[in-house]
């Protein structure tokens, strides 16, 4: 028996397809966002409320990711956007090779921004890198104060939190003074946004953050 | 969760190592794992278990050597270990969360072969 040295980390296929992923959407000047929560939290809630809050200034696509059904497309095709959606058949989140495929699916020449909504899983997605620029986390006032600490992985990545349901803040305990803090803590790079996909309040700050990042990629792509 | 995916992944990147070395068989693939990157050893070995009959890995030994996670504190720059269960708290001055420096390691480091 002798010894073969590897090294080798075990999801750089993955990485190397990510990065695949980042270059073709660069080259379309498309802003790719990888939208993580758990189930519920109101991911296609938000990318409606964004796809109606940036009509006229972005054009956006989506890829919807679950383990089964179409319903999330339906909802996003009925907005009259462009959708693709993967089926993962149980697997639990969304990765580089997946995206690939999707994106050949899309117009991308014809798109500003591309939202990826992960399959609803806060554990899982923290470790696939899709070719994104961005990750953004969805919790909502439902889940609890506590989530970032109960899944920091997820947090501690993410380039912004956004947090759902503000209307429901009076039925619940959600201690949105605590949660801040607690993120600012684990992750002070992470923008932070409050808001309600039913009624909209808060949705004009995070899609201002939006459509600055991706003024801000074009400005780094065509300096 | 995704560990059939990974270990199939694991599985050819042993295979491929052992066969540019002219290997017959493979006796053992040490494995190198931060706790932080939520792979369940157990559930690598079964899928490891069922993916390899046939191949020269089968009946190969999986070794992990876990890599517990360490933080530094954002606020007052101490090191320390997150005990599970009350993560990312700062031992010396109570802050919440702080930067990762070891815990997300998941490679092959090595593979023995005959």
């Amino acid at each position: 028996m002798r010894t073969i040295p590897v090294i080798q980390e075990i999801l750089s296929a993955n990485d190397e397809l990510a990065q695949e992923n980042r270059e073709r959407l660069n080259r379309a000047g498309v802003l790719a966002v990888n939208l993580m929560s758990a189930p519920g939290a109101g991911k296609t809630s938000l990318i409606l409320r964004t796809a109606q809050a940036l009509r006229g200034q972005l054009r956006l696509g989506v890829v919807e990711g679950d383990v089964a059904s179409q319903v999330d497309a339906d909802r996003v095709a009925a907005a009259g956007l462009p959708v693709v959606q993967i089926n993962t058949g149980g697997g639990c989140h969304l990765d580089a090779n997946m995206l690939r495929a999707a994106l050949g699916r899309l117009p991308l020449e014809q798109m500003d921004l591309l939202i990826v909504e992960n399959v609803g899983n806060l554990i899982c997605p923290a470790s696939f890198r899709l070719g994104e620029h961005l990750r953004v986390v969805l919790t909502s006032l439902a889940e609890g104060d506590d989530k970032p600490q109960k899944y920091p992985d997820l947090f501690l990545q993410a380039d912004a939190i956004v947090v759902n349901k503000l209307d429901l803040e009076a039925y619940l305990d959600f201690d949105r003074q605590r949660f801040r803090k607690l993120v600012q803590a684990m992750n002070p790079h992470a923008a932070l946004f409050e808001l309600s996909c039913r009624n909209g309040e808060g949705v004009e700050a995070w899609t201002t953050w939006l459509y600055q990042q991706r003024q801000a990629l074009l400005a780094r792509l065509n300096p | 969760m995704h560990e059939l995916a990974v270990t199939q992944r694991i599985l050819e990147i042993a295979l491929e190592h052992a066969h540019q070395a002219g290997a017959q068989r493979i006796g053992a693939i040490h494995l190198v794992v931060g706790d932080l990157s939520s792979i369940v050893d157990d559930s690598v070995q079964f899928y490891f278990d069922y993916l390899t009959p046939g191949t020269i890995a089968e009946g190969a030994r999986l070794t992990f050597q876990r890599i517990p996670p360490r933080c530094r504190c954002r606020e007052c720059g101490t090191e320390f270990a997150p005990e599970p269960g009350i993560l990312w708290q700062c031992p010396a001055c109570g802050a919440w969360g702080g930067e990762v420096l070891q815990g997300r390691e998941f490679y092959i480091e090595s593979i023995e072969v005959e």
